[in-house]
């Protein structure tokens, strides 16, 4: 497929520089649109006002905060080990902005189109424990030392159910690029994987044809269940509510980042925003069609504008991204804190016998149906 | 993997290998410490070994202050102690010096009094729900208790003048009269409270994280609860039927029908952090009920001042009251010289008390499981240091 971009540029260095731009704008802005919400969607939720002062309503408050951390004096702690401290903010950030990459916006931009993105997405986002418990060990601090010990653990132990269920959705499609998987929840709501994915045969974006039909209906609890572990793990890897134990403020003050201050601070909270983004995306994407339209149809093919579906395309993205963003700030403001072993508990007893039990049953159907 | 593991054994059996506990400070800038409490956790990995708290940081010498003032000079320090329940700090106080001089106070004054303390304690537990809520990591019941503290707080400003430092109560009687229409606004008060109580329920007390949270953690036997001195909720929580306003009555409790809130370990053990948060939860609706009963029968007639004595000298003595805080029993040691300043003032503080069980009870457990220990506690660290 020939995307939009290139087709209008040509293939020159500016579309590649583009092309890595796109998503760091997109990033900003969505972190800047996402504090607002979080502070706004709280101060909702527990009757205030929230911030009322910077603009009307308040809607320039996260600009005024940015430029609050930028004025920040930017704090080494005297026995800190420098180099990893300074550098753990920008590797937790760069690991979230890679895996961007492979995240469809549309059918006519994906960073990278990767056959592999699936096994990208996996690999790069883990990077972010590194980050962590670099910071951790680097700042000198025990609060951070037992945050990003905590950290570490969990992110460890939710990565394996999320990644029993991308295999789950992985063979059912049979590809882990990421358009494929979008292309094959093509055309009405009902055709995405939450409701048992495509109900006929459809057209990969790589040409192969997946072959489907009605009897897809009976994936649709297994499915449904695979979509509830994979939201689970998610928080858990983001860190939020109740899996905020890294940073559970009432025990660890703030976890790993407690020394942190100014632009690197403001770098690792940029580093959990985009990773909400992205945990949102990447379930909007495997179970509720990407950046399909839940009507199938689009207006820009009413009009014969590419350009216009490219960005209706984009628009139901981030709808729905946003909506599993606002899903996750809203269960942070509702629901207390798990404790550590019980966050284990979770995700060793609980989620992957399950995850794993779902992609016995999802694999042996696809082979019989 | 089982080889390593035995490597590692081997070499902490032999000593090549040393293993450390680590020593952990914990406060007194800490956001869970209630306050300028400083804990020094001696720590095996995430499981506590020893708590050591170290108070002092909000030490004014209330005690020795006492003795350089005259007796009713000494009310508005006792709203410092617990900053959170200043009206039933007061009450103890003038009450012991009343029994000294042995003044009747009028009716109206006590049924005033017993209102404004029942109203002191449900602010008092709002906060210490709320902000235990908050411990647990939910931070939205917090708000929504503080709310209704407000509540509380407008009409003790409407009465008094102030919000959280009152000089309210006086020796023989009160600083200022009710207002018009204190009456309905504390009947309005508690039609808007209730469902505040059903909605914290729902959200916070009932809710599967926050009982996993709670339930089995931090469990104070009855006997060790008895051994330590506990009060008030703490000791409650722990199954012992013990609460002043009954079993040691003054003021006019003994006219209005309550009962007395004890856990019963029905969420895990008794006597676990979920037992002593209940207690405070269920008590806030027995406090409803003594201030509808006082507000049915509550005097027209009466002169909040006749029996403030004009000179306040009480003759050589002593006496000890104790009144039953929102934080368990608050005893007033008063020793009187004759002359116009207390000998001797000591205060046994409840939450000083309560926070001496916390190394017995939180050993063995997880950080986490000791910020909800200590919050369940629910100190008040302008009374543990004085």
């Amino acid at each position: 497929m020939e995307s939009l971009l290139q087709s209008l540029l040509g293939d020159n260095l500016l579309t590649v520089v583009l092309y890595c731009a796109l998503p760091l704008v997109f990033i900003l802005l969505y972190a800047l649109l996402a504090i607002l919400g979080e502070v706004k969607i709280s101060a909702w939720m527990q009757d205030r006002l929230g911030p009322m002062r910077t603009g009307p309503w308040g809607i320039i408050q996260p600009i005024a905060d940015v430029f609050k951390l930028l004025q920040k004096e930017d704090i080494t702690p005297a026995k800190a080990d420098k180099v990893l401290f300074n550098l753990a903010p920008f590797l937790s950030f760069m690991s979230a902005y890679a895996a961007f990459a492979v995240i469809p916006f549309s059918s006519q931009y994906v960073g990278a189109d990767l056959n592999l993105g699936l096994f990208y997405l996996l690999a790069i986002s883990s990077l972010n424990v590194a980050a962590i418990i670099m910071a951790g060990w680097a700042s000198h601090n025990k609060y951070s030392l037992y945050g990003s010990m905590r950290a570490v653990a969990q992110i460890v132990s939710y990565e394996v159910p999320a990644a029993m269920v991308l295999v789950i959705i992985v063979m059912f499609v049979g590809s882990l690029n990421l358009q494929d998987i979008i292309t094959a929840q093509s055309g009405p709501i009902w055709n995405w994987m939450v409701f048992g994915g495509p109900k006929q045969d459809v057209v990969l974006a790589s040409g192969e044809v997946l072959s489907a039909s009605w009897a897809n209906l009976i994936f649709l609890p297994f499915f449904m269940a695979s979509f509830v572990m994979y939201y689970i793990a998610g928080l858990a890897e983001t860190n939020r509510t109740p899996f905020d134990i890294p940073e559970a403020e009432s025990e660890l003050v703030s976890g790993y980042h407690t020394e942190y201050s100014g632009m690197k601070f403001a770098m690792f909270f940029m580093s959990e925003y985009a990773n909400m983004f992205l945990v949102s995306a990447v379930v909007a994407v495997l179970f509720f069609g990407g950046w399909n339209s839940p009507f199938g149809v689009y207006l820009g093919d009413a009009f014969g504008a590419p350009w216009l579906v490219a960005v209706e395309q984009f628009g139901w993205l981030a709808i729905k991204g946003l909506f599993f963003v606002f899903v996750m700030i809203w269960v942070r403001w509702t629901l207390p804190r798990l404790r550590v072993d019980q966050l284990m508990y979770m995700s060793w007893k609980v989620l992957i016998p399950f995850s794993f039990g779902i992609a016995l049953v999802v694999g042996f159907l696809v082979v019989i149906l | 993997m089982t080889e390593s593991m035995e490597v590692l054994k081997e070499g902490i059996a032999s000593g090549r290998l040393k293993t450390d506990e680590l020593v952990l400070n914990m406060g007194p800038q800490h956001p869970s410490t209630h306050g300028v409490l400083r804990l020094e956790l001696v720590l095996d990995g995430e499981i506590v070994v020893k708590v050591i708290p170290q108070m002092g940081y909000l030490h004014r010498c209330f005690e020795k202050h006492a003795e350089n003032m005259t007796y009713p000079q000494v009310v508005p320090y006792t709203d410092r102690m617990d900053y959170l329940a200043g009206m039933n700090n007061n009450h103890g106080y003038v009450l012991a010096v009343e029994r000294l001089m042995g003044i009747e106070v009028p009716e109206k004054v006590e049924y005033i009094r017993v209102i404004m303390a029942e109203l002191q304690r449900i602010a008092s537990h709002l906060v210490a729900i709320g902000t235990f809520g908050m411990d647990i990591g939910a931070f939205t019941p917090f708000l929504y208790c503080f709310r209704d503290r407000e509540y509380i707080l407008d009409i003790f400003e409407r009465t008094c003048g102030a919000r959280l430092l009152y000089n309210y109560m006086w020796v023989g009687g009160l600083s200022h009269d009710i207002y018009d229409g204190f009456l309905r606004d504390v009947a309005d008060f508690i039609k808007k409270f209730r469902p505040t109580v059903v909605e914290v329920n729902n959200l916070l007390n009932y809710n599967k994280i926050f009982v996993e949270r709670t339930a089995n953690v931090g469990v104070l036997p009855r006997d060790v609860a008895v051994s330590y001195g506990c009060s008030g909720p703490m000791l409650r929580g722990s199954g012992v039927d013990w609460d002043l306003r009954r079993d040691d009555p003054y003021s006019i409790y003994d006219r209005f029908d309550w009962k007395v809130c004890v856990g019963d370990g029905s969420a895990g053990t008794l006597g676990d952090c979920w037992d002593r948060h209940m207690v405070r939860v269920w008590e806030m609706e027995e406090s409803c009920k003594i201030i509808e009963q006082a507000l049915e029968s509550f005097p027209a007639e009466g002169d909040i001042a006749s029996a403030i004595p004009k000179r306040i000298r009480p003759a050589k003595g002593e006496i000890y009251t104790r009144v039953e805080n929102p934080r368990g029993e608050l005893g007033y040691y008063l020793v009187a010289d004759g002359s116009a300043n207390p000998f001797r003032l000591k205060v046994r503080g409840p939450s000083f008390v309560n926070l001496s069980v916390i190394d017995e009870i939180s050993r063995g457990h997880l950080i986490a499981d000791l910020v909800a220990i200590l919050g369940s506690i629910d100190i008040v660290l302008g009374e543990v240091d004085r």
